[in-house]
């Protein structure tokens, strides 16, 4: 018997042939020189990119971080020393940074990992809390007032914030292809496993401890980077403003509307996001208590998020993960 | 002789700290929740004292039998009606609508109340002091705090160890699912350690609010200082969440002392300290640092 | 006059059917046995008589009402109490405490603190010291004790010779004979065959989550039992 392995679905089909035409959409972009609309894409894509990393952690390794803004953190300020104390090009500095976010990662997780569950989560939010005082107390990195980036004080703003552009578009495309592959992969599917069921993964030889920490050390370069994105963009960076929760708290908001555990899931929770944003534009923290509130309910009535509900009535996937076993005839495996 | 002062007022403001810390290790206990709202519902209480001191024109510390019971009835509610369809659920529906709670509440109390720093006037008592000799003098009100501190613990243990209640906590601390086949309705016994916890805490916002200012943003680090206390001390035991407490206070006003700044962050950096050598905390019962 | 009835009782684990149609009765003041190989639904039986698995309404009739689905606190309040396989001691509790915990509903009877440590005196020495210090055969007799506590009309025994000694077993037997003097209907779980069989009037056998047997012991021979217990 012959069992065919299907990987792909009609709507992923489909939506490879939109996602290339959005891709080419946003590249030619800058043609139109609207400034404004490409520091929105910008912070879209920022967020979008923390939003997948956290989903990552806790959507598919089931772990419940409240401290990326650390990460967020860690990212800005090495760009700033980076680029401005170590002469590196500060365009170049932001994937630096996402790693110099994941070389603090490691004592961080051989730290937290000692806790799980909630009291994980409280951890890695004192962490964070650690860091941000450090840093707030450090005289070399501003202290309280921060720091700004001067390294790119002698390019043209247009050409800085194209550059800027470009290199979030880059982001944001690595970043949905690279998870996208990596679940797809065996190491992926270990991944899945040890969500589903941590004992019955390890017994069927997955290293859960192992494929733990990896996920949380890409996470934090994930995040890293993004930071460093973001306060290239910003230009000025502060302690309060890097590790505020309100990363975390945005984050969440998108993964739990959008959907957790799926890779479209923060694509449509940043959408929502934004949208809310601009509506709400005027009403201060009401808006914040109405994401806090519409979160709640969404993890209490519709855990699945606004594409779980899509997926559930439509059964779409455009970036399908699962592999779905058809099998006739005799036994030899052909995957498509 | 200065540091004997700063050594004493740390342990007095562990004993704060302790309270803060109990209502959050007993509903851990209970039903391995973790409350993310923790230290905004004692802010929370805070501010419905501070209304209940305008309105009433009470002194805070008679205000706390107005706001006692009623953060018991909306900790039972909040049990009931939002938290216990969660359990079993796993840790995420938990910590997640927990941690919108928190925001809820710091954006509605900054709604509400602005971001004025406020502080509760117990006419007084809180300057006072009362010299111990050698020079060495101690606020009347931290002594109070502390005081009252020790007096809800031995009435927590009291509860906790000689009441069919009590067993009943401790039953479903071990087996929620036993517990349930002995007679025990979960629902309404994770309600009123909700109830409980809330009602400490509320009791420590307003000692907090006497004590010194605070704003709609307070509530996120007295949940910090909550859960270092608890990890410090060690998980399972009242008395481990006392001495964990005093550690804590007594590392935030040395480093304080040290350098304004580094009073928060000495907490900090004794709590990891005791996490990467002794993760099971000073007093722990065997048991295990997870959900 | 039939206190329990149990009419086409399925019970699943999830997606997992452990229990297919079962249909049983027990009379007032009756002990009957159930048997039946590991994995057979015997356990899951007993739990789903206690609430611990859902249930339709129907399924379960006790008393002429049906409790089909009834939380298991609720159950205790109308006299349903199981004595959970495994024992369940809870480890945080001591002796005595896991005896109290027992009587948590308040449910009037013969069966008091004193009465308890008068048919399980061991557990009289033993009463400050935590529950689960104490030997296996001491635990069970302390998870009986509990359950007595709760002065039951239906007592549900799970496996109570699960990994105790011959001599151990027969005491324990010995005691669920004077729980059956107060009139105490008993639904009795058991590996060991011929133990249960000495003290139960009717006994059912499970195979694989359905009745394969039901008879009187005194009428069943080996043969039968084996072949209800293995399938033919």
């Amino acid at each position: 018997m012959t069992v065919i392995v299907e990987r792909t679905t009609p709507a992923s089909r489909a939506g490879a042939v939109v996602a290339v035409l959005l891709i080419a959409a946003l590249i030619a972009l800058p043609w139109t020189r609207d400034a404004g609309l490409m520091r929105v894409i910008v912070e879209f894509i920022a967020l979008l990119t923390l939003a997948q990393m956290w989903n990552l952690l806790a959507g598919y390794a089931g772990l419940v971080s409240i401290g990326q803004q650390a990460y967020v953190g860690l990212g800005g300020y090495a760009l700033m020393v980076l680029a401005d104390d170590l002469g590196v090009n500060p365009f170049l500095a932001v994937p630096l940074a996402g790693l110099v976010a994941t070389a603090f990662a490691l004592p961080t997780a051989a730290l937290v990992f000692r806790f799980s569950g909630g009291y994980f989560a409280v951890g890695t939010w004192a962490v964070a809390e650690v860091y941000r005082l450090l840093i707030a107390n450090t005289g070399a990195l501003g202290r309280g007032t921060g720091r700004t980036l001067k390294a790119v004080f002698p390019l043209a703003r247009e050409t800085r914030e194209l550059a800027t552009y470009a290199l979030a578009l880059a982001l944001g495309v690595t970043t949905i292809v690279a998870i996208y592959l990596y679940l797809r992969s065996r190491l992926g599917l270990g991944l899945m496993a040890v969500r589903d069921s941590e004992p019955a993964s390890q017994s069927l030889g997955v290293d859960v401890f192992r494929t733990k920490l990896a996920v949380y050390l890409i996470a934090a370069f994930g995040t890293g980077t993004t930071g460093a994105l973001i306060y290239l963009n910003l230009l000025r960076i502060s302690p309060d403003a890097a590790f505020s929760i309100n990363w975390t708290a945005y984050t969440i908001f998108i993964v739990v509307i959008g959907g957790l555990g799926t890779l479209e899931g923060p694509i449509v929770g940043t959408v929502v996001f934004f949208l809310l944003r601009e509506l709400l534009a005027d009403y201060g923290s009401w808006y914040m208590i109405l994401l806090g509130t519409l979160a709640v309910v969404a993890m209490m009535r519709y855990p699945q998020g606004l594409w779980g509900l899509v997926v559930d009535r439509w059964d779409l996937r455009f970036f399908p993960v699962q592999r779905l076993v058809r099998g006739v005839g005799n036994v030899s495996v052909r995957e498509r | 002789m200065a540091w004997l002062d700063t050594i004493v007022q740390g342990i007095l403001l562990g004993g704060l700290y302790a309270l803060f810390a109990t209502g959050l290790s007993l509903i851990f206990g209970v039903m391995r929740l973790v409350n993310l709202a923790h230290g905004d519902f004692s802010i929370l209480a805070a501010f419905i004292a501070v209304v209940a001191v305008q309105v009433l024109d009470l002194n805070p510390l008679l205000a706390l039998i107005l706001v006692v019971p009623v953060m018991a009835v909306l900790g039972y509610g909040l049990q009931r009606l939002v938290l216990n369809r969660l359990l079993g659920r796993g840790i995420l529906p938990a910590v997640l609508v927990t941690f919108g709670l928190s925001i809820v509440i710091q954006n509605g109390l900054l709604e509400t109340f602005s971001a004025d720093s406020r502080r509760l006037n117990p006419g007084g008592i809180e300057t006072a002091s009362l010299p111990l000799g050698g020079g060495l003098a101690v606020g009347w009100f931290p002594l109070l705090t502390f005081g009252v501190a020790v007096l809800l613990l031995v009435g927590l243990q009291l509860l906790i160890g000689r009441t069919a209640l009590g067993r009943a906590f401790r039953a479903a601390s071990d087996d929620g699912g036993t517990a349930a086949l002995m007679g025990i309705d979960n629902g309404r016994l994770y309600g009123l350690a909700m109830a409980l916890s809330l009602a400490i805490v509320a009791v420590a916002g307003i000692f907090l609010g006497i004590r010194t200012t605070f704003t709609f943003s307070s509530g996120p680090d007295r949940l910090l200082f909550a859960f270092e206390a608890v990890i410090i001390g060690g998980l399972g035991s009242l008395w481990g969440t006392l001495v964990g407490g005093v550690i804590l206070g007594v590392a935030q006003t040395t480093g304080a002392r040290l350098s304004p700044g580094w009073g928060v962050l000495a907490g900090h950096l004794v709590f990891l300290a005791v996490l990467l050598l002794r993760p099971a905390g000073l007093f722990s019962k065997p048991r295990r640092l997870d959900s | 006059m039939t206190l329990l009835g149990v009419h086409a009782l399925s019970a699943f684990y999830g997606d997992f059917q452990a229990l297919f149609g079962i249909s049983l009765e027990v009379a007032e003041g009756e002990t009957v046995a159930v048997i039946g190989a590991n994995g057979a639904g015997k356990s899951t039986f007993l739990r789903a008589l206690a609430g611990a698995v859902p249930v339709p309404p129907d399924a379960v009739v006790f008393d002429g009402r049906p409790v089909g689905g009834h939380p298991a606190h609720a159950l205790v309040d109308l006299g349903i109490v199981l004595v959970p396989e495994g024992r369940k001691i809870f480890p945080s509790l001591s002796v005595e405490e896991n005896l109290l915990v027992g009587a948590y509903r308040g449910r009037r009877g013969p069966w008091t603190l004193d009465r308890v440590y008068r048919l399980f005196p061991v557990l009289g020495e033993r009463r400050t010291q935590p529950g689960t210090n104490l030997s296996g055969g001491e635990q069970q007799m302390l998870a009986i004790g509990r359950g007595l506590m709760a002065n039951p009309r239906l007592l549900l025994v799970d496996e109570i010779s699960l990994g105790l000694a011959p001599l151990v077993v027969q005491h324990l037997y010995r005691t669920l004979e004077a729980v059956k003097a107060e009139g105490t209907t008993l639904l009795v779980v058991e590996q060991d065959v011929s133990r249960v069989l000495a003290v139960a009037q009717r006994v059912y056998c499970f195979r694989k989550g359905s009745v394969s047997l039901h008879d009187v012991p005194a009428r069943l021979t080996r043969e039968q039992i084996a072949a209800a217990y293995f399938g033919a």
